[in-house]
C-alpha cells in the first residue's frame, strides 16, 4: 500500500501548499512537469478495428508540436507520450500503467474509446491521475462527484439522441420511427437517449429497430426490414461508411422518410459524397464542430488557420477527415488547460484548471458553441445545433440547444 | 517425453528462485506485466496440448479464455464469490464446454477444426453483447473487477500480491501439465497427432482421448481468463476479438510447438513484442511485428525452446570438447571444435 499513501501525502502537501498564503507565486511540480517540460500521456488504436481514430493522435502530436516550436506553454516543452492500444481495453490498461508509473506523465490526455477508457477509470482515479478529455461520446464522463480525476469532451450520444426526439415530438407527434443501430456502445448509448427524448411516447412511436454488425460488409437488408415496417421517420446511427450506405439504399427503394443522422456521420467528404448529394436532400443532424470540407467556412479565419496548421504540421492530412478538426478542438483546449495552470503544474491544480474554463472558444466550433466547464459540470462541451442538408451545404437551423 | 534431467533440477530451483524474488526489484507496472506473462503462459500451455502435442489445430481460443474470464468476473460482480474461488470454477466451467465443443469437433480433422474452432473465436465478442445475457455481462460496457488486497496482512501490494496469486496457479498448472503429458496420457495424445489409425490400432480410445484434450486445453485457457480477468480488472467483449485468439496461436508456434517450457517463451513474444513494435513504428506497428514473426521463424524454425535447446547442447558438446582437448590436445586437433559432433538432439518430436 505504499504507493497509494504515497500518493495521498503529496497531494495533501500539494492541497497544503495551495491553501497556504503567499504559495502562488511558487512553481509547484508533480511528476512529469518540470521548468522545462511537461510530460503528458495518450493511449491510441494507431491498429487494429478502429484505427481510423488514430489521425486524432496524430493531429493532437503535431498540434502539440506546433505549441513547441513557438516556444511552449510558459516556457515549458510538451512531451507527449501516445501508446499504441490497438482498441484491446487490457492493452489501455497495460499502456495507462506504464505512462502513469513508468514514464510518470502529468497525466492523460484524449484516450480514445468507451471501452478503453472504462477499463483505466477506476485506476485513474485511484491513482488520482488526471483521465482528461477522453475521446468517447458515452454519458458516464461527467461525474465529478464519483470520479473527480476523469473529464469527457464531445457531447455525450445520449444528449445528441434525445434533442432529436424532442425534435420528432415537436415536429411530428404522430411519426411512426424506424431505427437503424450499431450494435455497440455507440448504438445503445444513443439509441436510450432517443427513447429518452420520446419519453413515455417511445414504445408506441418505435416501430423497428434494427442493428447491424461494425464487421457487416453491407446493410441493405436492414434499410428494406425498416422500409417494410411502414416507419415515417428514420433515425440512422451509424458510422460513417453504413451511414453513406444507407442513405442511398433507402433512397434507390424509393423509401422517402424524415431522416435523422447522428453527429458522427455528418461528414460531406465521408458520407455525403459517397452517398450522393442529391439523395441526401432534407436530411436533419447536429454539429458542434464546423467542417472543414463545407464552403461556408472557406474564408473562416479559425479554419484557415487550421489549414494552415495541417498544410505545416500535418503534410499526409487530409482536411476531409473529420477526426483532425476534432483533434485540433481537443488539443487547444488542453493547451488552454496549461496555460491557465501557470506555474503551479500539480495533478490537483490541472484538474482544478480543467474544471475553470470559462467560454473557451476553440475557432473551429460552430458559433455560438464554447467550451465551459465547473467543479460541478464535467462535460466540456453540451450543446449542438440542428441542420439539414440542403443539396450542396449544412444549413443550420433553429437555435443552439444546450442541455 | 524424457524424465527430469540432472540439470533440470537447478536451472528448475534457479527459475523458482528468480521467479518470487524478481517482484521486489522491479516496479509494479512490470510486475503487473509479469502476471500477464504468467497468465499467457498458462493459456500457451493448455493449447499446446491441444495443438502441439495433440495435433487438433485451435484459431479460437480467445474465446474459452472470454469464457474464464467472464465466469470470474460475473462471479466476483454479481453474486460476490471471492476472488480466489473464481479461477477454478472458471476451470471447471471451460473444462465442460471444452469437453462439449471437442465432441463434434472429432467429426473434423486440421484445417477444417481450425475453421469451425476460428468461427467460434469470431462469434465469441457478440455473443457477449447478446441482450438476454445483459443483465450478467454487463453487454457492451462490460465489468469492472475491484483490485483484491493481498491477504494475511502480508507486507507486499496488491500487484505483487496478484503476480505471487497468479504465480501459484502457473506452478500448479506446469507441474500438472508435465504429469499428465510424460506419462501415458501423453504418449497417447503424441501417438493420435502421430498416426491415429496405429493409435487406435494399439487400443488407444481416440475419440475420448481428443475431446478430453480439448477440454483440458480449454480449462487451462478459461484459468488464464480468469486470473488475466483479475490482474486487468475488467473484462469486455472488445478484450476477446479473434486477435487475442491468433496471439494465442502465434504464442505457442514461436514458443515451440510440443513443449512444455515454450509456453513461456510464447507468453514472452505475446506480451512484450508488441509494445516493443510500437516504439519501432507508430505507423506501422503490426508491420514491425511481422518482421519479427518472420526473422524468429526463420532463424528459430521450430520455436525458441527448441533453438534454447540445440544452443545448450551445442554448448555442452563444446565444454565436452574443450575439456577433452585439454587432456589430450592431439585427439582434438583432428576435428574443430565449432561443429557439435553428432551430439545435438534429435528433430524433435513436436514435428511430425
Amino acid at each position: 500500500m505504499s504507493t497509494r499513501s504515497n500518493v495521498l501525502i503529496a497531494t495533501l502537501a500539494a492541497l497544503l501548499a495551495v491553501a497556504a498564503p503567499g504559495a502562488f507565486a511558487q512553481k509547484m511540480y508533480d511528476s512529469g512537469a518540470s521548468d522545462t517540460q511537461i510530460k503528458i500521456g495518450n493511449t491510441m488504436p494507431y491498429s487494429g478495428p478502429a484505427s481510423a481514430y488514430g489521425t486524432i493522435g496524430k493531429t493532437e502530436a503535431a498540434y502539440f508540436k506546433k505549441i513547441n516550436d513557438e516556444g511552449g506553454i510558459n516556457g515549458r516543452k510538451i512531451d507527449f507520450i501516445s501508446l499504441d492500444d490497438g482498441y484491446s481495453p487490457p492493452k489501455t490498461v497495460e499502456m495507462a500503467r506504464q505512462l502513469v508509473e513508468q514514464d510518470g506523465v502529468l497525466f492523460l490526455f484524449g484516450t480514445l474509446g468507451t471501452p478503453s477508457n472504462t477499463a483505466i477509470h477506476k485506476y485513474m482515479n485511484a491513482k488520482k491521475v488526471p483521465q482528461l478529455f477522453v475521446a468517447t461520446g458515452a454519458a458516464k464522463w461527467n461525474d465529478p462527484q464519483n470520479y473527480p480525476w476523469t473529464m469527457g469532451y464531445q457531447p455525450n450520444y445520449q444528449i445528441e439522441a434525445a434533442i432529436y426526439g424532442q425534435q420528432i415530438l415537436q415536429t411530428k407527434p404522430d411519426a411512426k420511427i424506424g431505427v437503424l443501430y450499431q450494435n455497440d456502445d455507440f448504438g445503445k448509448d444513443y439509441l436510450k437517449g432517443l427513447k429518452e427524448g420520446l419519453g413515455d411516447k417511445a414504445q408506441k412511436m418505435i416501430v423497428a429497430e434494427v442493428s447491424y454488425e461494425v464487421t457487416d460488409p453491407t446493410i441493405d437488408s436492414q434499410i428494406v426490414q425498416l422500409q417494410a415496417s411502414g416507419a415515417d421517420v428514420f433515425v440512422n446511427i451509424t458510422t460513417p461508411k453504413f451511414a453513406a450506405m444507407a442513405i442511398r439504399k433507402a433512397y434507390d427503394i424509393g423509401w422517402k422518410p424524415v431522416q435523422y443522422l447522428t453527429n458522427v456521420s455528418i461528414s460531406i467528404a465521408a458520407v455525403i459524397q459517397p452517398a450522393g448529394p442529391e439523395k441526401a436532400v432534407g436530411i436533419i443532424s447536429s454539429a458542434y464542430l464546423k467542417d472543414a470540407t463545407d464552403p461556408q467556412w472557406q474564408n473562416d479565419s479559425g479554419m484557415n488557420e487550421l489549414r494552415a496548421f495541417t498544410k505545416k504540421y500535418l503534410p499526409d492530412g487530409s482536411l476531409t477527415d473529420s477526426n483532425i478538426v476534432y483533434g485540433y478542438s481537443v488539443a487547444r483546449t488542453m493547451v488552454q488547460v496549461l496555460k491557465q495552470c501557470g506555474d503551479n503544474l500539480t495533478r490537483e491544480n490541472v484538474m482544478k484548471q480543467a474544471a475553470n474554463l470559462k467560454n473557451f472558444n476553440t475557432d473551429v466550433g460552430l458559433p455560438g458553441i464554447l467550451i465551459s466547464t465547473s467543479a460541478t459540470n464535467f462535460a466540456p462541451i453540451q450543446a449542438m445545433q440542428l441542420m439539414r442538408w440542403e443539396g450542396k451545404q449544412w444549413v443550420r437551423f433553429g437555435q443552439v440547444i444546450s442541455k | 517425453m524424457r524424465a527430469i534431467g540432472s540439470w533440470h533440477v537447478p536451472s528448475l530451483v534457479a527459475l523458482v528462485a528468480i521467479a518470487c524474488l524478481l517482484p521486489f526489484f522491479i516496479s509494479n507496472y512490470h510486475v503487473f506485466q509479469l502476471t500477464l506473462v504468467l497468465v499467457y503462459a498458462i493459456a500457451l500451455l493448455g493449447l499446446n496440448i491441444l495443438t502441439g502435442y495433440n495435433g487438433q489445430i485451435s484459431l479460437g481460443h480467445g474465446a474459452f479464455y472470454a469464457i474464464g474470464a467472464y465466469v470470474a468476473a460475473i462471479l466476483m460482480d454479481r453474486f460476490g464469490v471471492p476472488y480466489w474461488l473464481t479461477v477454478p470454477v472458471a476451470g471447471a466451467v471451460c473444462l465442460v464446454v471444452g469437453f462439449l465443443f471437442g465432441l463434434p469437433a472429432l467429426r473434423l480433422e486440421g484445417l477444417y477444426l481450425a475453421l469451425a474452432t476460428f468461427a467460434l473465436g469470431v462469434s465469441m465478442p457478440q455473443l457477449l453483447k447478446y441482450k438476454p445475457f445483459e443483465p450478467w455481462t454487463g453487454g457492451v460496457q462490460g465489468i469492472v473487477i475491484v483490485k483484491p488486497d493481498p491477504p494475511w496482512h502480508l507486507p507486499i501490494n496488491p500487484d505483487q500480491w496478484l503476480y505471487f496469486f497468479s504465480l501459484g496457479f502457473a506452478a500448479a498448472m506446469f507441474l500438472l501439465a508435465w504429469n499428465l503429458l510424460r506419462g501415458r496420457i501423453g504418449r497417447a495424445l503424441v501417438a493420435i497427432r502421430d498416426h491415429p489409425i496405429a493409435a487406435s490400432a494399439m487400443g488407444v480410445n481416440t475419440a475420448l482421448y481428443k475431446s478430453l484434450a480439448f477440454g483440458v486445453s480449454a480449462m487451462y485457457t478459461g484459468i488464464a481468463g480468469a486470473l488475466g480477468a483479475i490482474a486487468v480488472q475488467f473484462v469486455a467483449p472488445d478484450s476477446f476479438t479473434i486477435l487475442l485468439s491468433i496471439s494465442l496461436f502465434v504464442g505457442i508456434v514461436v514458443g515451440g510447438l510440443g513443449s512444455i517450457g515454450g509456453a513461456i517463451f510464447g507468453a514472452l513474444f505475446i506480451e512484450f513484442v508488441p509494445n516493443l513494435a510500437d516504439q519501432i513504428s507508430k505507423a506501422a506497428p503490426w508491420a514491425i511485428y511481422g518482421v519479427f514473426l518472420i526473422g524468429l521463424v526463420f532463424l528459430m524454425p521450430m520455436g525458441i525452446n527448441w533453438a534454447i535447446r540445440l544452443c545448450w547442447a551445442r554448448i555442452a558438446s563444446y565444454r565436452r570438447a574443450s575439456s577433452a582437448q585439454l587432456r589430450s590436445p592431439i585427439t582434438v586437433s583432428a576435428a574443430p571444435h565449432r561443429r557439435s559432433t553428432g551430439d545435438a538432439p534429435c528433430p524433435p518430436e513436436a514435428m511430425s
